[in-house]
């Protein structure tokens, strides 16, 4: 109402009330689906919440427990594992596949595919994955058996479990990231590659020293939201492995999880989401740090 | 600047006051005086049967409706303690007895013994012991319903080809030493990749085609579907008392030697490796015909003997160990919520649910067990009608059973006994190591 009658009314310019009201939807729902939220978290990570009775405060008991909990340091370490394996070769490959739709073909069809991996929800992607995988009755055993390998139980040996869950989200991600960094790539100005080529260097030249160099912000930006993305992996193990064999997946989100809706630990799974919060924070902090993520050498 | 945040914070109260009470707008009670009464299950199988009790009920009882909600297993109980923790749970819900002693401690549960009392019920009339699982300090939560035990199913045409008849099946023995005639039945059934089977000296363990048995790994803190039987014929007992114990013993080297023999069999070859097995349960496997034999429970009775499946498969009775046959029986119940607006309505509801008229109706589809003696026997007769043999489960169940433990932690157990055994089965831990830890950490949640 007031921003329709703002315009008409001559007044000292001031366009504060008018910003508030553009950012009324966003807050409400970030306060609403956000803050709110965090707020009761962290006061549930001070109580004994258990869903069925009522909150009492026990002071920092919570995190007392979670430093001596064996499960929680070896969940924060199998999370580590997974986000190291899952960034790793999931920034790779999208390096290389945005560097090839860059330098080798612009083609649409070939930057949609990519994408078609992203769009499958991600427990359909566990599942085709399960059942692919499968020691016993999935097509990559058979072909491994074909050629005169053993079966592999990719997802129920505790070695195997956490890289292929890593390798099935790689699979499911790169596309959407090299498009990310396909993007970046763009705003390089082509003359920089034109002039490099005329002085004779080659591709891999051209990669290291103004591909990578100037494509550093946007590598920041995706690596910061892919590290944030990889730490809260949870629907692809909930799928395929529940956190099994042996501990092996069981990441910090599905712990987590297991505190909260298995054990009905509300006070407990809250604090390790508080502690997960803060590790996520001080991660994004250095990072954003050490890439110098806010500068730009374009400019 | 002051009004616009004004009206955000209005827009924001409303949102959220808003919400609930859409939620909370569906009043059961209707101006007529009749009462709904929401009732929630997990098996979509067993829904027609009980739709078929509901609409029996709602007959007598013109002013009382039964409102049948089915959720899947996986789900039922984390939406059943969302509702409860929003003060908008059914009236009544089928319970499970591991499941159950956390919300009869938060007193999410009503007492219904001062009603069976009243009402004169006979408690005998039920399979022996099921009723005393839902009794906590003199407080009764839950009338019985139905009952499962386990048996083992076996692919009848593999055996055979290897010279397994089914008398021979009636009386396996086992022990966890050389595994008495089960392990030799197992070792035949094995067949490798040229047909020769695990007696054969040539017998290749490395490229086994059908396994003779399927170990079942991801199973709690029970074993109910394999470990567990095996564990109770050595002896073993999980805790001090049951129900209600504060003392499990994991560490019993009963348990010890019987994941040991476990393991013995994996490294045969006549069981799939922890680490090379599928991710699919094993009843799918035995229906496509990659395992010969594993230990099931009378719920899949219908699953397995469906006339799509192409395996010829059949019920035998567990192996006799050095303590006897040993099966456990658990039960379901019905529950009354203690929020329930209308506590005389859900009895009466709960009272037919396990009362002779609502279990015959349950009987005659043959899909479980029922808990009223009579009617188990009506449910034999079905499946008798249709050319099913299911004595293994029946046989076994008036003599032979021991209960699952009921105690709390329930949830917090499963896990960390879960982790110890499979452990132990890849060899990444020492059996006994690994148990007495687990048992240590049991322990520890009780003090």
């Amino acid at each position: 109402m007031g921003a329709s009658k703002a315009p008409a009314r001559p007044r000292r310019r001031d366009d504060r009330t008018v910003a508030w009201l553009f950012l009324a939807p966003a807050l409400v729902g970030f306060g609403l689906f956000y803050l709110y939220p965090t707020g009761l978290g962290i006061y549930y990570s001070l109580t004994d919440y258990g869903m069925l009775s009522a909150p009492n405060l026990v002071g920092a008991e919570n995190y007392r427990d979670l430093v001596g909990d064996d499960k929680f340091w070896n969940a924060l370490e199998v999370t580590g594992y997974y986000v190291v394996l899952n960034i790793v070769s999931q920034t790779v490959l999208a390096l290389a596949l945005a560097t090839l739709m860059h330098r080798l073909t612009q083609s649409v069809v070939v930057r949609a595919m990519l994408l078609v991996p992203w769009l499958v929800p991600n427990v359909t992607v566990g599942l085709l994955w399960m059942w692919m995988l499968d020691a016993n009755l999935g097509f990559v055993n058979h072909v491994l058996g074909a050629l005169g390998m053993r079966p592999t139980g990719f997802l129920t040996s505790p070695s195997w479990a956490m890289p292929t869950v890593a390798g099935i989200n790689t699979w499911a991600y790169a596309g959407y990231t090299a498009l990310l960094l396909y993007a970046g790539m763009l705003q390089i100005p082509r003359y920089l590659y034109e002039s490099a080529a005329l002085d004779g260097a080659g591709e891999w030249r051209m990669f290291t020293r103004i591909t990578l160099p100037l494509l550093r912000p946007i590598l920041a930006l995706v690596l910061v939201v892919s590290l944030i993305g990889s730490f809260q992996i949870f629907d692809t193990i909930a799928v395929t492995t529940k956190g099994g064999p042996v501990g092996a997946t069981r990441v910090i989100y599905f712990y987590i999880y297991e505190q909260a809706f298995t054990n009905f630990r509300m006070g407990y799974a809250s604090a390790i989401a508080v502690v997960l919060a803060v590790v996520l924070g001080a991660l994004t902090a250095v990072q954003m740090r050490l890439l110098r993520a806010s500068r730009s050498d374009l400019a | 600047m002051r009004s616009t945040r004004r009206r955000a914070g209005t827009l924001l109260l409303c949102l959220a006051l808003v919400s609930p009470l859409g939620a909370c707008a569906g009043s059961d009670n209707s101006a007529d005086g009749t009462t709904t009464l929401d009732y929630w299950l997990w098996d979509d199988k067993q829904l027609p049967a009980y739709q078929d009790c509901a609409d029996a009920f709602h007959a007598a009882n013109p002013d009382v409706t039964v409102k049948i909600t089915q959720t899947a297993w996986a789900q039922y109980w984390q939406n059943l303690t969302t509702q409860l923790a929003s003060g908008d749970a059914p009236d009544v819900w089928t319970n499970q007895s591991s499941y159950y002693p956390q919300f009869a401690t938060t007193n999410q549960l009503l007492d219904i013994a001062p009603f069976v009392q009243r009402d004169q019920l006979d408690l005998t009339a039920y399979q022996p012991g099921l009723s005393e699982v839902w009794v906590k300090d003199g407080k009764r939560y839950g009338l019985p319903k139905d009952w499962d035990t386990m048996a083992l199913v076996v692919n009848t045409d593999m055996l055979g080809k290897q010279g397994v008849d089914a008398a021979q099946l009636e009386d396996l023995t086992w022990n966890p030493v050389d595994g008495g005639t089960f392990e030799q039945v197992v070792a035949k059934a094995t067949v490798d990749d040229k047909g020769r089977n695990g007696l054969d000296p040539a017998f290749d363990k490395n490229s086994v085609q059908v396994y003779g048995f399927l170990p079942e790994w991801a199973d709690g803190a029970n074993g109910q579907n394999g470990w567990g039987v095996f564990a109770a014929a050595n002896g073993f007992a999980y805790l001090d008392q049951n129900p209600w114990g504060t003392h499990y013993k994991y560490d019993d080297p009963k348990l010890a030697e019987t994941i040991t023999w476990f393991k013995r069999l994996i490294d045969k070859g006549y069981a799939p490796r922890f680490d090379q097995q599928s991710t699919v349960a094993n009843s799918e496997l035995l229906i496509a015909g990659k395992g010969a034999m594993t230990v099931t429970g009378s719920w899949t009775i219908l699953t397995f003997t469906d006339p799509r499946v192409k395996q010829k498969l059949a019920f035998t009775p567990l192996p006799t160990g050095p303590a006897g046959r040993r099966s456990p029986i658990n039960g379901l119940s019905d529950a009354i919520w203690t929020g329930s607006p209308h506590p005389e309505q859900a009895w009466k509801w709960v009272a037919f649910l396990a009362s002779a008229d609502c279990q015959d109706r349950v009987a005659q589809r043959a899909v479980v067990f029922p808990a009223i003696t009579s009617a188990t026997k009506k449910v034999v007769a079905a499946h008798q009608a249709e050319g099913r043999d299911v004595h293994a489960f029946t046989d076994v169940a008036e003599k032979n059973t021991f209960l699952l433990p009921i105690t709390e932690h329930g949830t917090e157990i499963n896990p960390i006994v879960q982790d110890a055994v499979q452990s132990a089965i890849l060899g990444s831990a020492d059996t006994g190591n690994a148990l007495k830890e687990a048992n240590n950490k049991v322990n520890a949640l009780f003090k």
